[in-house]
Formats: C-alpha cells, sequence, structure tokens
C-alpha cells in the first residue's frame, strides 16, 4: 500500500517537475533573459595581502594606525564605528595618555543631557565611550548624503563578500565611466546606453550595482600626512584603512589565531594517544576472540554452565 | 540488554552497590555505554556518528546555555547584544563561534549518519523504530536551527524567517491566517523573535529526549553493522567498552579537530556576510539563500514553477516537507531483506546516484537563479522522488543480492568465504555454500 501510494506521489512530483522543466526551458529559449550591465562589468575583490590574513596571521599594529589615522581624518566625517571604544585602542599599541588626548579632541561630540537644564546638549568624549556618530539619526544621515546612508564601518568587512579585499578594491576603484571597457574589451556605455552613472552617484566597478552614493573619498596622495612618515599614496591609504577595518570588525582575531594553534596542538596530542590506545586494546580484537571481558575464557565457560543448568544448548 | 551473553553489571565498589541496590542508574549505563552492551565486532568508522552526534548536542546545549545568559531577544537589540558577546564577553567570541558552526558540525555528522544508514540498510527491520525516531530528530533540529538563524537578528535572520514562515501562507484558506498566528504578527518582529527564543531554547532538550528514547530503541536489537549479518553468538561481538569507547575516543579527537579548524580559522566561511548587517525591513537582500544544510531543500521548493491544478508554491511546499517524510516511509518503500548495500550491487550503484543527486540540489539550492540552474534544480528534485519513490521499491524487488557472510565473526574472523540468509529468511543451521562470488 505505502509502495502503490508512493508510486503515484512520487509520479506526482516528477510529472509537475517535468512540465515546469519545459514550461520553463521553452521560455527561456523564447525570451533568453538579457545580460544585465551588473553581470558582465561587476568585478571580484583585487587580490591584495593583509597581514591579519591566514591562520597565523597577526595585525600589523603600524598599518592598523595608519589606518585609524585615515578614519579618523576622513572616513568619520561620514561613518560612524558604534561598536568600538576609544579605550579599544590601546590593543593598537597607543598608551593611556595618547588615548585620552585621541578621545578628548574627537571631532564629534558625545550627546548627553545638560545636567542643569535638562536640555539634550553634547559634551567632549570619554576613552569609555563609543565612537560617536557624525550624525544624530538616519535621516541627517540620508539628508547630507544624496539620500545614501553610510553605513556604520565597525562590521564592513564581515558583511561584505571580500571582507577587506573588497574595502580596498572600493577606495581604489572608482573609474571614469566614459569609455570603461571590461577584461573582455566590451565598453560599457556602447553595450549598456541606459547604465549611465546618474547624476549624484560615482561609477565603482568593485559596488554590486556599480553606481555607489559614496563620492571617492580617497583622492590624492598626500591627503593624509602619516605620523610615522609612510609615504601616502591613495593605495597606501587605501589598504592602511582596510587593515584599521578588520581590526574594528574583529578585535580578537589574534586571540582566535592563538587559542586555535594551542587548541589544535592539545588535539592533536590527544588524538594521537587515543589513537594508539585504541589500536593496542583492538590489537588482537579483528584476528582472534579476544580474551578479555565477557570474551574470557573463564566467563565464557560459566555462561555456558548457566545455559545448560536452562537447558539451552550450545 | 540485547544478548542473552551480555555481561550483568557486577558493582566493584561497595559504595557502587549501595547505589545501584536504591536507585539501579548505574547497572543502566553500564548496559548501555559499557562493559554490558555487546556490539558487532566487525563496525567501521561510519558507526563513530551516532557518538560524534551525541557530542555534537551536548556542544550546542552547553554553548547555548551561556550565550542565552549574554543574549537579549529584543528586536531593537538582539544584534548589538550578539556583538557584545563578541567584543566584550570574556571568551564569548569561542562561545559564539563554536555554537554559530557547532550547527554546522551537528548536520555533518547527521548526514553523514544518515547516508551510512541509507547504505546499510538501518532502516529495515528490526530497527524501523531506531531509524524513525532518527528522522524525528532530523526535523527537529531542523526545526532548531531555523529559529537558532533567526536569533542574532541580522539580514539573513529576518529574510530567512520572512521566507520560511511564508511556505504557510502557501496553504489555501487558512495559510495566511496560520502563518500570521505563528509570527505573532504580519512580518517577522518581536513577537517572533521571543517565541523563537523561546522554543530555541526548548527544542534541544526535546531532542535530547528523543535521543534517550532512539537508544533504548537500538538497545533492544543491538547496533547493526556493516555486513548486515544478525549477531548469532558471542563470538560476532565486542563489548561496547572498552572497545568501543575507544574507537569513539579516536573518532571524537579526528572530529573535534577538523571542528577546530572551522571555529579558529575559517569561522565566517560557513555563514553569509549578509548576517553581519542588522535586520532592516525595508532592504531586501539581493540574493536569499539559507544555511548550507539546508540547500538541497531549498533547490526542491524552488523548482516548482508551474501551476498545475495547485499553485506552483505550494507544490514546492509539499514536496520539500515530502522530501523529509519520505525517509519516514522507507522500511515499507525497499522490500529487499538484504540490509547492506554491499550485496546490492543494483542498489549500491543508485545509492551514489542519489549522494551524487543531492550535491548538485546543494548546489542548485545555494546558486543564483539562471536558466540553467533552474533546469538542473528540476532534473535533480525529479530524480530525488524518482530514487526514493520509485526506484527504490523496483530495484529491491528485482535485485539479486549476492551471497552474504554466514556470520560476523566469519566475516571479520576468517575473510567472507561463507553465504548466509538475511534477517527474516535465516534457516537454522548454517548451510555450507560456495565461496562467495564477488571480492
Ligand atoms: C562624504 C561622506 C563619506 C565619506 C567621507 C566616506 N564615505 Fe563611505 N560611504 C558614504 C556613503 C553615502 C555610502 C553609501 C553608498 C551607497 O549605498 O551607495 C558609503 C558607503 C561606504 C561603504 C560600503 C559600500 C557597500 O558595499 O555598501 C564602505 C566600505 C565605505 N563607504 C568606506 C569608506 C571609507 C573606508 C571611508 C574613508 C576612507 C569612507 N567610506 C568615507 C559616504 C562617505
Amino acid at each position: 500500500m505505502v509502495r502503490i501510494i508512493g508510486f503515484f506521489i512520487g509520479l506526482g512530483f516528477v510529472g509537475v517537475l517535468l512540465l515546469s522543466l519545459i514550461v520553463n526551458g521553452v521560455d527561456s529559449i523564447k525570451n533568453p533573459p538579457p545580460a544585465t550591465a551588473e553581470e558582465e562589468f561587476h568585478l571580484g575583490a583585487k587580490d591584495v595581502r593583509f597581514a591579519s590574513d591566514g591562520a597565523f596571521g597577526r595585525f600589523d599594529r603600524e598599518q592598523v594606525q595608519r589606518g585609524f589615522q585615515i578614519y579618523k581624518e576622513v572616513c568619520s566625517a561620514c561613518h560612524s564605528l558604534k561598536y568600538v571604544s576609544f579605550y579599544q585602542l590601546k590593543d593598537l599599541g597607543y598608551n593611556e595618555a595618547e588615548v585620552k588626548a585621541i578621545a578628548n579632541q574627537w571631532a564629534i561630540e558625545v550627546p548627553t543631557v545638560n545636567p542643569e537644564t535638562g536640555e539634550p546638549s553634547t559634551r567632549k568624549a570619554l576613552i569609555s565611550d563609543r565612537f560617536p556618530s557624525p550624525y544624530a539619526n538616519e535621516t541627517a544621515a540620508r539628508a547630507a548624503n544624496n539620500n545614501a546612508l553610510p553605513p556604520d564601518l565597525s562590521l564592513i568587512t564581515e558583511s561584505r563578500e571580500g571582507g577587506a579585499h573588497y574595502v580596498y578594491s572600493l577606495l581604489t576603484g572608482y573609474r571614469n565611466q566614459q569609455g570603461y571597457r571590461n577584461a573582455k574589451g566590451q565598453e560599457l556605455l556602447k553595450e549598456f546606453p541606459d547604465v549611465k552613472t546618474p547624476a549624484g552617484l560615482h561609477f565603482n566597478p568593485y559596488f554590486a550595482n556599480l553606481n555607489i552614493a559614496m563620492p571617492p573619498p580617497l583622492t590624492s596622495d598626500g591627503q593624509v600626512t602619516f605620523a610615522d612618515g609612510t609615504k601616502s599614496t591613495v593605495d597606501q591609504m587605501a589598504k592602511d584603512v582596510s587593515a584599521f577595518l578588520v581590526w574594528t570588525a574583529e578585535p580578537t582575531l589574534e586571540n582566535r589565531h592563538r587559542a586555535g594553534w594551542v587548541t589544535m596542538l592539545f588535539l592533536l596530542t590527544a588524538t594521537v594517544l587515543a589513537y594508539l590506545a585504541y589500536r593496542n586494546l583492538w590489537a588482537n580484537a579483528k584476528r582472534e576472540v579476544s580474551v578479555r571481558g565477557p570474551l574470557e575464557p573463564a566467563f565464557r565457560e560459566r555462561m555456558n554452565e548457566q545455559k545448560a543448568e536452562r537447558g539451552i544448548a550450545g | 540488554m540485547s544478548f542473552a551473553w551480555a555481561k550483568p553489571y557486577e558493582p566493584t565498589s561497595p559504595f557502587m552497590k549501595w547505589v545501584d541496590e536504591r536507585l539501579p542508574v548505574p547497572r543502566l549505563v553500564y548496559g548501555a555505554i559499557g562493559g554490558g552492551y555487546p556490539v558487532p565486532r566487525n563496525l567501521n568508522y561510519f558507526w563513530n556518528f551516532g557518538v560524534l552526534a551525541g557530542l555534537a548536542l551536548m556542544i550546542q546545549i552547553i554553548t547555548g546555555i551561556v550565550l542565552a545568559m549574554h543574549y537579549y531577544s529584543y528586536a531593537g537589540g538582539a544584534f548589538d547584544s550578539v556583538e557584545r558577546i563578541m567584543r566584550d564577553v570574556p571568551a564569548g567570541w569561542v562561545l559564539r563561534y563554536v555554537h554559530q558552526n557547532g550547527a554546522s558540525f551537528f548536520f555533518a555528522i547527521i548526514y553523514i549518519h544518515i547516508f551510512r544508514g541509507l547504505f546499510y540498510g538501518s532502516y529495515k527491520a528490526p530497527r524501523e523504530m531506531v531509524w524513525m525516531l532518527g528522522v524525528t530528530i532530523y526535523l527537529l533540529m531542523m526545526a532548531t536551527a531555523f529559529m537558532g538563524y533567526v536569533l542574532p537578528w541580522g539580514q539573513m535572520s529576518y529574510w530567512g524567517a520572512q521566507v520560511i514562515t511564508g511556505f504557510f501562507s502557501a496553504i489555501p484558506v487558512v495559510g495566511e491566517p496560520l502563518r500570521i498566528f505563528l509570527l505573532g504578527g504580519y512580518a517577522p518582529d518581536q513577537a517572533a523573535l521571543t517565541r523563537f527564543f523561546s522554543l530555541h531554547y526548548l527544542l534541544p532538550f526535546i531532542i535530547a529526549a528523543v535521543t534517550i528514547l532512539k537508544i533504548w530503541a537500538l538497545h533492544i536489537p543491538g547496533s547493526s553493522n556493516p555486513t548486515g549479518v544478525d549477531v548469532k553468538d558471542e563470538k560476532d561481538t565486542l563489548p561496547f567498552h572498552p572497545f568501543y569507547t575507544a574507537k569513539d575516543g579516536f573518532g571524537i579527537g579526528v572530529a573535534l579537530l577538523i571542528f577546530s579548524i572551522f571555529i579558529f580559522f575559517l569561522p565566517y566561511s560557513l555563514g553569509h556576510p549578509d548576517n553581519y548587517i542588522e535586520a532592516n525591513p525595508l532592504v531586501t537582500p539581493a540574493h536569499i539563500v539559507p544555511e548550507w544544510y539546508f540547500w538541497p531543500f531549498y533547490a526542491i521548493l524552488r523548482s516548482f514553477t508551474v501551476d498545475f491544478i495547485l499553485p506552483a508554491k505550494l507544490w514546492g511546499v509539499l514536496a520539500m516537507f515530502s522530501a523529509v517524510l519520505v525517509l519516514f516511509f522507507l522500511t515499507w518503500l525497499d522490500r529487499s531483506p538484504v540490509r547492506s548495500s554491499s550485496y546490492r550491487p543494483v542498489y549500491k550503484i543508485f545509492f551514489w546516484v542519489l549522494v551524487a543527486d543531492i550535491i548538485v540540489l546543494g548546489y542548485v539550492g545555494q546558486a543564483h537563479i539562471t536558466p540553467l540552474n533552474v533546469a538542473l534544480g528540476q532534473v535533480a528534485s525529479a530524480y530525488y522522488f524518482l530514487h526514493f519513490l520509485i526506484i527504490l521499491p523496483l530495484v529491491s524487488k528485482f535485485e539479486r543480492p549476492l551471497p552474504l557472510p554466514n556470520s560476523i565473526s566469519e566475516s571479520v574472523l576468517h575473510g567472507e568465504k561463507q553465504e548466509s540468509a538475511p534477517f527474516g529468511l535465516a534457516t537454522t543451521g548454517s548451510t555450507t555454500a560456495a565461496p562467495a562470488a564477488a571480492e
């Protein structure tokens, strides 16, 4: 009965699926889906290396400090960093006094309430504060950015395919749309004349829909003067700020790698010992009847006697 | 418990004797996973996965209880509380990564365990109940994993909840009211999040309870084995402890090593980046995909694209649920008395085709919708049902199995030289037969 019912249910599903297959197949042959500009012109993240990549990855503290400087001087005008607190900068090698100074001199103040009047007001940041947001709320942020919302950057390298590699590619990926060709040599505006970047957006083939609302934030070499004397080319700045954003997304990354190796080493030792114990115990079990436990001759004899008593043969 | 020669519990210390006489828990444990449980001596490494599944459940329960101490099921703060766990709670990131990747670890183990069962006919008499309890656990796991994925309240959490609860609205008439009732609103929101959290906390304990029933049911016939031949006498078995505890110890070591690679070096590899964006009902992600362990089912769901008598969406939902429910009926669909595929030359081929088919479905489940992927999904989904509902019953009817070994001990100790009848067809006394044809 189950088989008969099952047979018909199976036929039903298979039938409808084949029907779907035929209908879709005919449909997609008759009206093949049009190629889209995103498919043809969107680029995957560039291949760059960060010190934090790979199982032995650690932060390059100097690079991350430079990246912080770029965030401070450029990105913080539009982007918040709401999951990171000032005191965490100590992890990057700043000392207590430096961190206090950074918080105290931060351009954006922290919202608070005037203790005398109860009116909303602002105060200087303390090291226990999170980085303050440049805008009071989403509406204000959109109003200032052509109706686009600059996302919070704390988790940006985790929330985008490609992580820091993507951020780096995006920052260095602004192009002139006029005459832009992809690797196959197709010219964007010839193939898709109607995808011309609208006013207020900027063409960037690394962005999912090719047109991003963020104006190129890193535009010229020397835009930032690095404290450590590194030459601030656009490429260098993009790399450094991306490295910083890996840190903001996962300040515990180094602990994770370190704990990983310790755990692996421990487990490897334990597993080798467990394997040896297992082989040792089983050395004879496969080839001959073990002489331990219930298979022990004495035990079996006793069992046989009991069986004989109860009148069971064998 | 299961065999006449199972060693009875003999307390070694007066204390244990005292306890055992008043509350025979030591006796229970000894008979369940101690020296008192005789196990076929020829189990291969695929039999490690039952214990591993138990381990994965324990890991999830323990890390989950601690995570729940730091998590708030408040729609405006759930995402932040997860970030707090990652950043501010001491070792919170370990707990979170273990629990998050632990779900994948659990499913990977369960899938191997299920395919082991399919290959070696573990669903056949006398273990039908064991198998069905297992499928029940699998269903409960799916519900638990789905609700757990909603808790961080990221974009995929939210839109995943939207899509999955949307299945209910495919049901005619009552569907939409039912969906609203289950969600506590028109879309996932505070009400849904709180009840998902509550149920996500509850279900693992139900899984644990069903697991106990399952082990209980298993210990009546005892474990199956790679030959599928019944245990005949004492020579065929070894006591669980110390033989299989030692083997499981090694298996646990290897499994934890692999698990650790994911936790410590690839913690994001199985997740979706969109889930690090806080839920936003106004922004639909470009590409909504479930976690990898649901991909094959998602592919089946999406493969139904025409309204034929029923709306396409309803077909998809029915097919997706049937794809799991069919597992309950395997015992009756596969009538071959031979358990192990090692002796089923035709079924064995179809088994591997099925494995390939499910991998294709998994690929389609996460792929972008293109005409080719859709067609691939439709063919693979059709084959899935063809396999279970049509091929399996027919093959089991017409296939000629290879000769089975006479007994487990013979197959282990002397090579597979002699035949034996499978369960249910056993004639008393061993027949002296020709050497096995295939080796
Ligand atoms: C003038 C304001 C402004 C500045 C300065 C700025 N951004 Fe942006 N950023 C935006 C806006 C607006 C968006 C949203 C773009 C969109 O959605 O189209 C954005 C989006 C982004 C994104 C997300 C892209 C995506 O995939 O959604 C990243 C990453 C980013 N910015 C990084 C940076 C970095 C790094 C800096 C500093 C070097 C920076 N931004 C400086 C306004 C700014």
